[in-house]
C-alpha cells in the first residue's frame, strides 16, 4: 500500500491551489459535526447495544433475578460464588480452550493449504476461488442442520455412515455419545467448511502481494524451491497476516454458539461458555442474576486474553512489530 | 467551479434530508408497528403462544379458533422450534409477551406472578374435569391454568416384527433390552427412546417405585432402584441396540412409520399417523418396571392454557380463554380428536369420545388411566433439566449414576430452597 501511495504523488497535483485552501477552511469549519455525523451513529449503537448491556448485567449479577431482569433482592457476590463452584462454567471454559486448540490451527493450516493450492492455478483461479469462499455465505444454523441430519446422521442412511458401511463398519451415532467423543470431528468440520473459504482469501491476498523479486534472488542463492523457499520466505512474508488470521480466529472461537447450539441438544458435555450461559440466564433456568456474574467473569477473562496477546503477539503495535 | 460547489452542497443537503427521514421513519415504526395497536378502543387485541404441534391441521384450528371469538382480535404466534420453553420465559419478561399461553403447570410461573389466578372460570364447571388435571393447576387452594388436553406417553411396537422375532410385550427393563436384541437386524434397531434420551427419565423414575418430588416437596427420585434403572438404560444405550441419531425425534412418529425402529416411545397424540401408515401392525404398552418394587408407567403430560398476569389484557384474556376451553365444548372436542389423539380433560367430552372407546385408542385410554402419573406443580422447568441432565451424564456419557444424581440434587436443592424455603 505504502509503495503505490509514493509512486503516484503527481496525480492529485493538476488541482489548483484555490481549492485545497476552500476545501480546509470548509473542513474546519464543520469539522465537529462531521465528526458526530460519522461516529454518532455508531457511538449511539454502541452505547445502547453494548454499554447500557453491559452496566445492566453487571448490576444484575448482584441480585437474586429470577424470572425478572428488574429484580430487587440485593445478594452480593453469591452469583460469583456459585458460577465460580459451578462444574459447568468451569468445564464450558475447558471446553472452549479444546475446542480454540482445535479449530484455530486447523483452520489456519488448512485455509493457508487452500490459497497456495489456488494461488498456483494457471486457469479456472476465480473459479476456484469462489467455489471456496461460497460456504462463508452459509448462515451457521443452516450448516449445523446439514451436518446432523445429512452427513452426520446416526441411521445407516447418513452420508458418513453410507460411506463408513462400504468399508463394513458399523452405523456410529455421532452426536449420541461423548465417548469415543465423534461430537468434535462434527463440530470442527462444520466450522472448518464455513471459515476455510474467508480465511483463504486474506491469505490469497497476502501471497499476492509478496514481491517476486525475494523469489528470484532466492533461487539465484540457491534456494531450492518447494519447502525451503516457502519456509524461509513465503512463510516469515505472511507473518502479519497470519497473526490476524490467529486473532480473527480466536476471537471467532471464543463466540462459537449457533453450532454447539444446534448439534448438541440435552447434552452435559460440549457446551462452550455462551452456549452454558445462554442455558443459565435465558434458558429453562431464566436465573438473570448467575447468567450475569457468569458473563462478567467471561468479558473480565477476554480482556485479560486480549492484554495478554498484544503483549506477545504484538499485535496493533504497528508495522515496526514486524 | 460555483457548480461544483453547488452540487456538493446539494449532495450534503440530500444527505441530511435523507438521515432526517431515516430517523423520523425509526421513531415512527417504533411508536406504531408493535403488533399490539390496542389503543384503538373497539375490540381488544390479544396474542396467544402456541408450540408448533406435529399433526396437520393443528395450527388452522387454532386460528379457526379464534377467529370465532368477536370479543377481541386474537393472533396466533405459532412456536416453531425444540426449545418452546425458553422462547416463552423469555418474551414474558418483556412488552411483547403473550397475553395467554399454552405450557405445563410449573410453580415457578405462579411464585414469579406470571401467571393469572382463573379459579372463577373453573370453579363452575371443577367436577366436569379430570381430578388429577385440577390438582396439578392447583396452588394454595387456586387454580392457575385450564387443561387443554392430556397426552398419555407409551411405548409403540409393530406386532409383526415381534412375531418374527418370537418376543412377547416386555414387562420388565431388562425384557425390554433382551427384546431389543432379538429385534435389531441390520435394518431396523430394536428400541427408539429420542435422540437424547430426556423423554423416558420421568417413566424411568416412576416405573422403579420412585416418584420426582414426594408430598412435602423433598427430592424422591434418588433411590437405589433409579440407579438400577440408570444402569440398565446405559447397558441398553451402548448395545447397539438403540436407535440413535435418527432425523426426528421421540415425538414424531417417523422413525416407527419408516422402519427405523421395532419399538418407539411416543405419545397418544401420533397414534392416527401411525395407524394410518401401518394399520393393525401397531401395539402399545407402558413403560416395564424397572425393579420388582416399581410398577409399569405411563406419562401423561399434555398442555395446559395459563393467562400472563402481567399483560396488558388480563381481563380480556380471560374472558377468551373461558369462552373457547370452558365455554366451546366443540371446538375443545375437535381439539382434541381430530387431529392427533389426546384424552379430553373435561370429563362429559371424554365420556361422548367414540374415537377413544375401541380398539388401540380404547386401549391407550386405559394405560392412562391405569399407569399414568400427572404433572407434578412443584417440579418446574429447571429441575425436569436437571434430572434430564443424569441420563447425559450417567447413561451417554457412561459417568458415575450417583455422582449424576447427586449433581441434579445440588440444583434441585437449590430451586426448592427458593420455591418453599
Amino acid at each position: 500500500m505504502s509503495t503505490t501511495a509514493t509512486r503516484d504523488p503527481k496525480s492529485p497535483a493538476p488541482a489548483t491551489p484555490a481549492t485545497p485552501a476552500r476545501r480546509r477552511r470548509r473542513l474546519r469549519g464543520s469539522s465537529t459535526f462531521n465528526f458526530w455525523l460519522f461516529t454518532g451513529p455508531f457511538l449511539l449503537g454502541l452505547a445502547i447495544f453494548v454499554y447500557v448491556p453491559i452496566g445492566w448485567s453487571l448490576w444484575l449479577s448482584f441480585f437474586d433475578a429470577r424470572f425478572t431482569v428488574t429484580p430487587s433482592e440485593f445478594i452480593g457476590f453469591d452469583n460469583y460464588r456459585y458460577m465460580l463452584t459451578n462444574d459447568d462454567f468451569t468445564g464450558s471454559l475447558v471446553t472452549f480452550t479444546v475446542f480454540a486448540a482445535f479449530i484455530v490451527p486447523t483452520t489456519w493450516a488448512f485455509s493457508l493449504g487452500l490459497a497456495l493450492m489456488v494461488n498456483r492455478l494457471r486457469f479456472l483461479r476465480a473459479f476456484f476461488r469462489s467455489v471456496f469462499f461460497l460456504p462463508t455465505a452459509v448462515s451457521y444454523v443452516a450448516a449445523a442442520l446439514i451436518w446432523k441430519m445429512s452427513i452426520f446422521s446416526g441411521v445407516r442412511f447418513g452420508l458418513m455412515n453410507t460411506v463408513l458401511g462400504w468399508f463394513g463398519v458399523d452405523d456410529i451415532a455421532w452426536l449420541a455419545s461423548p465417548d469415543p467423543p465423534w461430537y468434535w470431528l462434527v463440530l470442527v468440520t462444520v466450522r472448518l467448511w464455513l471459515q476455510a473459504g474467508f480465511f483463504m482469501i486474506l491469505f490469497l491476498a497476502a501471497l499476492q502481494n509478496i514481491p517476486q523479486e525475494l523469489y528470484e534472488a532466492a533461487a539465484i542463492d540457491g534456494a531450492k524451491p518447494g519447502w525451503q523457499t516457502f519456509r524461509h520466505i513465503t512463510l516469515p512474508q505472511l507473518r502479519a497476516t497470519s497473526t490476524a488470521v490467529i486473532l480473527l480466529l480466536l476471537v471467532q472461537a471464543y463466540q462459537a454458539f449457533d453450532e454447539f447450539f444446534n448439534l448438541l441438544s440435552k447434552s452435559t458435555w460440549g457446551r462452550p461458555p455462551l452456549v452454558e450461559l445462554y442455558y443459565i440466564a435465558l434458558g429453562e433456568n431464566q436465573d438473570y442474576g448467575a447468567g450475569s456474574a457468569g458473563a462478567v467473569i467471561l468479558t473480565l477473562l477476554i480482556c485479560v486474553v486480549t492484554l495478554l496477546q498484544g503483549k506477545f503477539l504484538g499485535f496493533g503495535r504497528g508495522d515496526e512489530s514486524k | 467551479m460555483p457548480a461544483f460547489s453547488n452540487s456538493s452542497w446539494d449532495r450534503r443537503s440530500v444527505l441530511r434530508a435523507a438521515m432526517g427521514l431515516a430517523a423520523a421513519g425509526g421513531l415512527a415504526a417504533c411508536g406504531g408497528n408493535n403488533g399490539r395497536g390496542g389503543g384503538s378502543g373497539s375490540g381488544k387485541r390479544l396474542v396467544q403462544y402456541f408450540h408448533a404441534y406435529g399433526e396437520p391441521g393443528t395450527e388452522q384450528a387454532v386460528k379457526r379458533y379464534a377467529k370465532a371469538y368477536r370479543e377481541a382480535g386474537v393472533t396466533t404466534q405459532w412456536i416453531t422450534g425444540e426449545n418452546f420453553e425458553s422462547k416463552l420465559f423469555s418474551a414474558l419478561l418483556t412488552d411483547n409477551a403473550p397475553d395467554l399461553f399454552e405450557f405445563h403447570p410449573q410453580i415457578q410461573l405462579v411464585r414469579s406472578g406470571q401467571v393469572a389466578d382463573l379459579t372463577d372460570l373453573v370453579e363452575p364447571v371443577k367436577d366436569d374435569f379430570n381430578q388429577a388435571d385440577i390438582a396439578s393447576h392447583t396452588v394454595d387452594g387456586k387454580i392457575y391454568g385450564i387443561r387443554m388436553i392430556d397426552d398419555p406417553q407409551f411405548f409403540f411396537y409393530r406386532k409383526s416384527l415381534f412375531e418374527k422375532a418370537g418376543v412377547d410385550v416386555p414387562t420388565t427393563l431388562d425384557e425390554l433390552i433382551e427384546a431389543a436384541a432379538k429385534l435389531t437386524t441390520d435394518k431396523v434397531k430394536g428400541v427408539f427412546l429420542g435422540n437424547e434420551l430426556d423423554a423416558v427419565i420421568r417413566p424411568l423414575i416412576w416405573a422403579a417405585g420412585a416418584d420426582t418430588l414426594d408430598e412435602k416437596n423433598r427430592i424422591a427420585y434418588h433411590t437405589e432402584g433409579v440407579k438400577e434403572g440408570l444402569v440398565k438404560l446405559r447397558k441398553l444405550f451402548t448395545s447397539g441396540d438403540l436407535l440413535l441419531g435418527a432425523p426426528t425425534d421421540f415425538w414424531d412418529p417417523s422413525a416407527l412409520n419408516q422402519g427405523l425402529t421395532a419399538i418407539q416411545w411416543c405419545g397418544m397424540w401420533a397414534m392416527p399417523q401411525m395407524q394410518q401408515a401401518l394399520g393393525d401392525d401397531l401395539g402399545i404398552f407402558p413403560f416395564p418396571k424397572v425393579t420388582d418394587a416399581g410398577a409399569p408407567a405411563v406419562y401423561n403430560g399434555g398442555w395446559s392454557m395459563f393467562v400472563n398476569a402481567k399483560g396488558k389484557n388480563v381481563e380480556a384474556a380471560k374472558e377468551y380463554v373461558k369462552w373457547l376451553w370452558i365455554d366451546q365444548k366443540e371446538y375443545q372436542e375437535d381439539w382434541a380428536l381430530s387431529y392427533g389423539f389426546h384424552v379430553p380433560p373435561r370429563v362429559s367430552i371424554a365420556e361422548s369420545a367414540d374415537k377413544l372407546k375401541s380398539g388401540l385408542p380404547a386401549e391407550g385410554v386405559r394405560l392412562f388411566d391405569e399407569y399414568g402419573h400427572f404433572d407434578n406443580i412443584g417440579f418446574t422447568q429447571a429441575m425436569i433439566d436437571a434430572i434430564e441432565d443424569v441420563v447425559a451424564d450417567c447413561v451417554r456419557s457412561g459417568g458415575d449414576p450417583e455422582a449424576a444424581l447427586d449433581k441434579a440434587d445440588g440444583k434441585v436443592e437449590r430451586e426448592l430452597k427458593k420455591l418453599f424455603g
